[in-house]
């Protein structure tokens, strides 16, 4: 019963773009969308499960992403000697630590969060809206006063800044790695989903809160915990694409946040494989249209966008009554 | 008498600025079939609603086995015992039927003799077991509702308009199921506008109005008076066949 053709948009999108360069940029764009996709994923994943399992729209989530970049910022720093030694097992700690700092950092703001304000506002949107856009500011007050405006370089550990070939095409390492990781977390949220109790009630809470309830699961408990897993993993989010960037300014999360949202909708509000689909799309188009035609590249994704709502209204893979 | 599982006493409940039940007075014998009739709009769906916790009520009491109910929260009422099949069935349509059914069981998962119990009842469930549950029709969403209810042992199921909208052959198909649950004493709360469905399941019966129950008695008195029917429902229960 699952819809086949939203699957099949990533080969066409990537079969379009074959002819209009040559094999090896495509085969380097084309990881390098992946990769971004995949960090997409993962700041958008929490974004939609939050909206899915609850109805709240929280425009706070890209705070997240920022608080998460510059903790690994604040992690690396003392670590520069274990990130530029030439071995893998300092750099892999190193790496972890920044991005294990990152989620646990954010998911405790994220629980902090939603005991002080998301909780006030469940079922109201225009509240949701106000308030959430009020704690984003005061987020990047908070974040600015700390960290500062100037933008922090970044180092990639000495391990991944090579490439390597393929088919012709130079391909960083850094982007693999990104892509491995993302596949890994999205196995991982996969299992949970669809191989445990906790997902199966998620998945059902999703489409219809108050039947879950009646079987006498307590969802508001349930959704604290998705919403400290949906910060930790915008904070993870935020830490590698600042590792990717190999800057980090205040305005990263904003920035990201734009299409997250498109990715969210794109996926069909609330639906985890349309999330995944929806950021690979996002990924790859910005990166295929940011080659061929540097200047529409934030254009083509609001484009993208709009033609999927046309085609499917309620995103690719709509969720239950919506 | 049976013991009563379940009483209603003066219960009132508001949707937003509504006032929808002004006072409902009945109660739930322990091992019976309690029938909740009345016409479209008189407040059988707030009153199960209520009862689940899904509206608060806003005074009056709700006591189940002995605890007053009225003011817990959905989850806490489930877990106490009952079952819950709502008019629009709660089925979720993305899951399989086999997820729809795991969903109600315990920690442990499903217990193999309630499974083939179920299964026996509506043999079905059996054959779609792994599909996805939006596939499934009218009638056999509704019995995989039921099925859901009974997957393990509560001590009440409430159950709003099951044969609302299915076909004739599906409707003798469930009064074939609840028959069976009826025999095994199970305790039931049924609103129901199928008047064989209420005639041959029903041990008592109450009767709403305008958010009032307006007649409580043996369904098997209700079934032998016409002029009672009309009174109350409007026209004869045995003309809506
Ligand atoms: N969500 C709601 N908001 C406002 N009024 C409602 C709502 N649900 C039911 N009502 C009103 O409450 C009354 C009783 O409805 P209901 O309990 O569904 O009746 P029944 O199940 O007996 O057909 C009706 O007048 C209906 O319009
Ligand atoms: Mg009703």
């Amino acid at each position: 019963m699952k819809p086949v053709a939203p699957y099949l948009l990533l080969p066409v999108i990537m079969l379009l773009a074959f002819p209009l360069m040559s094999g090896p940029s495509w085969i380097a764009l084309t990881v390098a969308g992946l990769a971004m996709g995949m960090m997409l994923f993962l700041m958008a994943s929490g974004l939609a499960l939050v909206f899915g399992l609850m109805d709240v729209l929280n425009f706070a989530h890209g705070g997240f992403i920022t608080l998460g970049a510059y903790i690994a910022v604040s992690v690396l720093a003392p670590l520069t000697g274990w990130v530029n030694a030439g071995s893998w097992e300092l750099n892999l700690m190193a790496r972890a630590a920044a991005m294990l700092a990152a989620a646990i950092v954010s998911g405790a703001a994220g629980l902090a969060f939603e005991a002080i304000v998301i909780r006030r506002v469940y079922g109201a949107h225009l509240q949701q809206v106000l308030i959430t856009v009020g704690g984003l500011i005061v987020a990047d007050q908070l974040i600015v006063a700390i960290w500062g405006t100037q933008p922090l370089p970044l180092q990639k550990p000495a391990v991944l800044r090579g490439s390597f070939q393929l088919g012709g095409a130079a391909i960083e390492t850094y982007r693999m790695a990104a892509v491995v990781l993302g596949l890994l977390v999205y196995a991982g949220m996969h299992f949970i989903l669809n191989r445990t109790r906790i997902g199966l009630v998620v998945r059902a809470g999703v489409e219809n809160r108050e039947m879950v309830e009646a079987l006498g699961y307590r969802i508001t408990r349930l959704f604290v915990g998705v919403f400290v897993a949906g910060s930790a993993l915008a904070g993870l989010g935020g830490a590698m694409w600042a590792q990717y960037q190999e800057t980090v300014t205040p305005a990263i999360g904003a920035e990201m946040m734009i299409l997250v949202f498109i990715v969210v909708i794109i996926g069909g509000l609330g639906s985890i494989g349309g999330c995944f689909t929806g950021a690979l799309l996002v990924g790859l188009t910005a990166n295929y249209i940011g080659f061929l035609a540097p200047k529409l590249a934030l254009g083509s994704n609001i484009a993208l966008m709009v033609l999927i709502l046309l085609w499917r209204p309620r995103g690719l893979f709509p969720v239950g009554g919506r | 008498m049976a013991d009563l599982l379940l009483t209603l006493s003066g219960v009132h409940t508001h949707i937003g600025p509504y006032h929808i039940l002004h006072g409902v007075d009945f109660a739930v014998p322990d091992g019976e079939v309690t029938m909740l009739l009345g016409r479209n709009g008189a407040g059988k769906t707030t009153t199960l609603r209520s009862i689940m916790g899904l509206w608060t009520p806003t005074a009056g009491q709700i006591r189940f086995a002995g605890q007053d109910i009225a003011a817990m929260a959905t989850p806490e009422i489930a877990r106490l015992g009952i079952a819950y099949v709502p008019e629009t069935m709660g089925i979720f349509t993305q899951l399989t039927v086999r997820e729809n059914l795991l969903l109600a069981t315990g920690p442990a998962g499903f217990k193999p003799h309630k499974l083939a119990e179920v299964l026996a009842l509506f043999p079905v469930i059996e054959l779609k077991f792994n599909q996805q549950a939006g596939g499934l029709s009218g009638g056999q969403k509704q019995m995989l509702a039921i099925a859901r209810a009974i997957i393990e042992d509560r001590r009440l199921l409430v159950i709003d308009e099951p044969t609302k909208g299915l076909a004739p052959g599906v409707i003798v198909q469930l009064i074939e199921g609840f028959q069976r649950l009826k025999a095994a004493r199970t305790t039931i709360l049924l609103v129901e506008q199928n008047f064989e469905m209420a005639r041959a399941l029903g041990d008592s019966v109450a009767v709403m109005e305008d958010g009032c129950i307006v007649h409580r008695g043996a369904m098997a008195d209700l079934a032998a008076d016409t002029a009672l029917q009309e009174h109350l429902l409007g026209l004869s229960l045995g003309a809506l066949q």
